[in-house]
C-alpha cells in the first residue's frame, strides 16, 4: 500500500518529477559517458600497447633487465618457445634481439632500441605490419632494410630506400657501425613508441654485432585473452621454476613490462569515479529540494494522514519510497540512456582528429571507442540508490516534524 | 377415583402455570437486569475531560486562553454539537479530545485511558483504533480512489482483505456513493468528499467520530444530505458523533448541544437535561 501511495504521489506534479528525472538522466548520461570515454581510452591504449608493441608476457635474462647489454640474453630459445607454444592460453610466441643503437641519417641523429626479428614469427605475435605507412614489412630486395616509425622518419628526415646508420656496442664491447636501407615505415599513433624502436632483421644484427646464433635477449607471449594472463604467468613459473631459481630467466606480465599502463588504468577509473561521484551529490541536492518542496504543499496532507492514524514510522518510510522512486526512476533511464549511447559510440567510434596530434604525444590514439563494463552499470546503480536514501532522509525527517493540530488548521 | 385423578390434574395444571408465571416473571426480571445493565453500559461516558485548559503563546505579552476549563463528558452513542463563534475554541477542544494537541493543563480520559499521559507515538496507534476523523476539507489523499482512501485507513489497522473489501461496500451503500468506488476526490463534490470522509472515520469502527466543521464548505443540501448520512449511522452503526459547528441549521439536527464562548463552556443542554 505505501509503495503504490509512494509511486502516485512520484507522479502527482509531473512537470516537477520529469525535471528531476530528466536532470538524474543527463548527469548520468555524462558521468557514465565520461567513465566510458575514459575508459575506452585507457583499455584500447592497453590493448594497441599488447598488440602491437609488449605482448601479453615477456621472458628475460634477470640481468637484461637491469642493464639491457645484449650479453646477458636467454639460451636455446628454440627449446622454450616450444614449451610455452604447448600451453592452451598462448596464441603465438615470438623471440627478439633488442639493443641500444644510435641512429642517424645525413640530417640527424638520435638513440633508439634496434630490435633484431624475424618477419615471419613476428607477423604471429604483434600486427605492427598492419601499420606500416610506406613500403614494406621486410618484403623487400633491399640488403639490410629497416623498418622504422613515422615520428622517426621525420625526425631523421628519410623516406623509403634512404640510407641510415646504426651505431651499435658489439659483443665484445668495442662501438661498431652498419649500413641499412628504410624498407617500411609504420604508424602506430604513439610517438614513443614510433621514437623508440627500430626494426631489423635478426640476422643481420647477429652479423653486425657477432652474437651467437642461439641465444636472443626477449621472448614475447601473445595470448588468446588478455584475461589469461595470470593464469598463464603462473603456469610459466612453474614451467621455468628452475630457470628462475638460478636467476637466468624472468617473466614479467604487461602489467609489470609497463606500469605507467597499469596504473594509468586504475587512475582514470578512480578519477571519473570522483567526477561521477560529484554529479550524484550534485544531483542529491536537487532531489531535496523537490521533495521539501513537494512535502510544503502537502503539509495538511500529511498532518491529517497523522491525525488518523498515520505512525511517523509509516509516513517517514512513504516519504522515503518517494524520493527512492523518483531517484530510481531517473537513475534507470540514465543507466539505460548511458548504455545505448556507449554501445553505439562504440560500435561507430570516435575520432578526436582536432585534439590528435595531443594525444598522439601522449600515448593515446585518436580514435576512440568507449567502453564499459557491466560492473560499472551496477555500481553507478547502487550508488544512485544510496544517493537516493541519502537524499530522502532529510525530507523525510521534516514531514516527522510536523505537528498534525497545526498542520490540519485552515490557516497554515 | 376418576374424581381423585382429576383434582390432581388439576392440581398438576395449576403448579404448572404457576411454575410458568414464575418463569416469565424470573425472565422478566432477568432482562430487566440485562437491560439495565446494557442501559448502565450504553450510558457510561467515553470522553471525559477535568479542568481542561489550553493557552496559546503562554510565555508571550498575549497569552490565547483558547480552552479555559473545560470539564464535560460525552456518554456512547451521542450526537452532539460544539457551537459558538469563531475564535471561541471549537477547533481547539476538538484536537484536545482527539489527542491531536496537548493541553497546557487538564486531563482527557478516553474509555478510562489519561491520553496525556500517553507518548507521541503511542497516541498516533490509539488514534488509528479509537477515533475518526473527519475535517472541513483536505480529508482524502487526492491521489488514492475514494474506495482506496476508506480502504487505507483499515489496511494501516491491519485488518485482512476480505473483511476491508464487506466493510468498503457496506460504507459506500450507507453514504450512497456506490457508483463512486473507483473515482479520485478531484472527481467528486465537496459534499461526496465529505461523505466519503466520513465513511473513512467510520471505517475502523473508532468509539467516536471527531468532526471539525465537517459541513462548513458545503451548500444547505449536501449538508442536510451528510447530516442524513451522520444521523443515520449513528443508529445504525451507533457511534458517536461530536462534531463543530456554527451553522444554526447544524445546530437543529443535533441532540445535544455543547456552548462555548472564550474557550469556556456557557451552556450544555445536556446537563440541564439532567439536572
Ligand atoms: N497555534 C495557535 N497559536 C496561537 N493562537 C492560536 C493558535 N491556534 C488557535 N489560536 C487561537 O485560539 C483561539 C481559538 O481558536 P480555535 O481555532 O480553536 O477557534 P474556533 O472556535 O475553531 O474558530 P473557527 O470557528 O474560526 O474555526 C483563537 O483566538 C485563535 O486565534
Ligand atoms: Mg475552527
Amino acid at each position: 500500500m505505501l509503495l503504490s501511495i509512494a509511486w502516485k504521489n512520484v507522479w502527482r506534479n509531473k512537470l516537477r518529477s520529469l525535471i528531476v528525472i530528466v536532470s538524474i538522466t543527463v548527469g548520468l548520461l555524462g558521468g557514465l559517458f565520461y567513465l566510458a570515454f575514459s575508459n575506452g581510452m585507457v583499455q584500447q591504449q592497453i590493448n594497441s600497447s599488447i598488440k602491437t608493441e609488449i605482448s601479453n608476457i615477456q621472458l628475460h635474462n634477470p640481468k637484461y633487465l637491469i642493464n639491457d647489454e645484449i650479453k646477458y640474453g636467454i639460451d636455446n630459445p628454440e627449446n622454450k618457445i616450444k614449451k610455452i607454444k604447448s600451453l592452451q592460453e598462448v596464441k603465438a610466441v615470438v623471440s627478439r634481439i633488442k639493443s641500444v643503437s644510435m641512429i642517424s641519417s645525413a640530417a640527424t641523429g638520435t638513440g633508439t632500441t634496434l630490435n633484431g626479428i624475424d618477419p615471419e614469427a613476428e607477423m604471429q605475435a604483434t600486427d605492427l605490419y598492419t601499420k606500416i605507412t610506406k613500403g614494406t614489412f621486410f618484403k623487400t630486395k633491399l640488403r639490410n632494410p629497416i623498418v622504422i616509425g613515422e615520428k622517426l622518419a621525420k625526425k631523421l628526415r628519410v623516406k623509403i630506400k634512404s640510407k641510415v646508420v646504426i651505431t651499435i656496442q658489439d659483443m665484445s664491447g668495442n662501438i661498431t657501425y652498419g649500413a641499412f636501407k628504410v624498407a617500411g615505415i609504420f604508424d602506430t599513433h604513439n610517438s614513443i613508441f614510433e621514437l623508440g624502436n627500430a626494426f631489423v632483421l635478426k640476422k643481420d644484427l647477429t652479423d653486425l654485432i657477432g652474437y651467437h646464433e642461439n641465444k636472443i635477449t626477449e621472448i614475447a607471449i601473445l595470448l588468446k585473452h588478455n584475461d589469461m594472463t595470470n593464469i598463464t604467468e603462473t603456469k610459466l613459473k612453474n614451467m621455468f621454476a628452475s630457470e628462475i631459481n638460478s636467476d637466468e630467466l624472468t617473466i614479467r606480465t604487461w602489467k609489470e613490462i609497463n606500469p605507467i599502463l597499469k596504473m594509468l588504468n586504475d587512475m582514470t577509473i578512480q578519477f571519473t569515479m570522483i567526477f561521477v561521484i560529484i554529479i550524484l551529490v550534485a544531483l542529491s541536492f536537487g532531489i531535496v529540494n523537490t521533495m521539501l518542496m513537494a512535502i510544503m504543499e502537502r503539509v495538511r496532507e500529511i498532518g491529517m494522514l497523522m491525525a488518523i492514524g498515520m505512525s511517523k514510522v509509516k509516513v517517514f518510510f512513504m516519504i522515503m519510497l518517494e524520493t527512492v522512486f523518483l531517484s530510481i526512476t531517473g537513475g534507470i533511464i540514465g543507466l539505460f540512456a548511458s548504455w545505448i549511447l556507449i554501445t553505439i559510440t562504440n560500435k561507430t567510434g570516435i575520432d578526436l582528429a582536432s585534439v590528435a596530434e595531443g594525444l598522439n604525444s601522449i600515448g593515446y590514439s585518436s580514435f576512440v571507442r568507449p567502453e564499459l563494463g557491466i560492473f560499472f552499470y551496477f555500481f553507478i546503480g547502487s550508488m544512485v540508490i544510496l544517493t537516493a536514501i541519502f537524499a530522502s532522509v532529510l525530507p523525510a525527517r521534516k514531514a516527522l516534524k510536523l505537528n498534525p493540530a497545526e498542520a490540519v488548521r485552515q490557516d497554515v | 377415583m376418576e374424581h381423585f385423578l382429576a383434582k390432581f390434574a388439576k392440581h398438576i395444571k395449576k403448579k404448572v402455570i404457576e411454575l410458568t408465571r414464575l418463569i416469565i416473571v424470573i425472565s422478566y426480571l432477568e432482562f430487566i437486569c440485562l437491560l439495565k445493565i446494557d442501559f448502565w453500559d450504553f450510558t457510561m461516558s467515553i470522553i471525559k475531560t477535568i479542568n481542561l485548559n489550553k493557552i496559546y503563546d503562554a510565555e508571550t505579552e498575549i497569552p490565547v486562553h483558547a480552552v479555559n476549563d473545560v470539564s464535560l463528558e460525552f456518554e456512547a452513542g451521542e450526537f452532539t454539537a460544539i457551537i459558538g463563534p469563531s475564535g471561541c475554541g471549537k477547533t481547539t477542544l476538538l484536537n484536545l479530545l482527539g489527542g491531536l494537541d496537548r493541553p497546557t493543563s487538564g486531563t482527557v480520559t478516553i474509555d478510562g485511558t489519561d491520553i496525556i499521559k500517553l507518548s507521541s507515538s503511542e497516541i498516533i496507534d490509539f488514534r488509528l483504533r479509537n477515533i475518526g476523523f473527519v475535517f472541513q476539507a483536505y480529508n482524502l489523499v487526492p491521489v488514492l480512489t475514494a474506495k482506496e482512501n476508506v480502504e487505507f485507513i483499515m489496511q494501516l489497522q491491519g485488518i485482512p482483505k476480505q473483511q476491508r473489501e464487506e466493510r468498503v461496500l457496506q460504507l459506500f451503500e450507507q453514504i450512497g456513493l456506490k457508483d463512486r468506488l473507483n473515482n479520485r476526490p478531484g472527481k467528486l463534490s465537496g459534499g461526496q468528499q465529505q461523505r466519503v470522509a466520513v465513511a473513512r472515520a467510520l471505517a475502523s469502527k473508532p468509539k467516536f467520530v471527531l468532526a471539525d466543521e465537517p459541513t462548513a464548505n458545503l451548500d444547505s443540501k449536501s449538508t442536510s444530505n451528510l447530516l442524513d448520512i451522520m444521523e443515520k449511522l449513528n443508529e445504525v452503526e451507533n457511534t458517536t458523533f461530536i462534531f463543530s459547528t456554527h451553522d444554526s441549521r447544524v445546530m437543529k439536527r443535533a441532540r445535544r448541544l455543547v456552548s462555548l464562548e472564550d474557550g469556556k463552556v456557557v451552556s450544555d443542554n445536556n446537563q440541564m437535561e439532567h439536572r
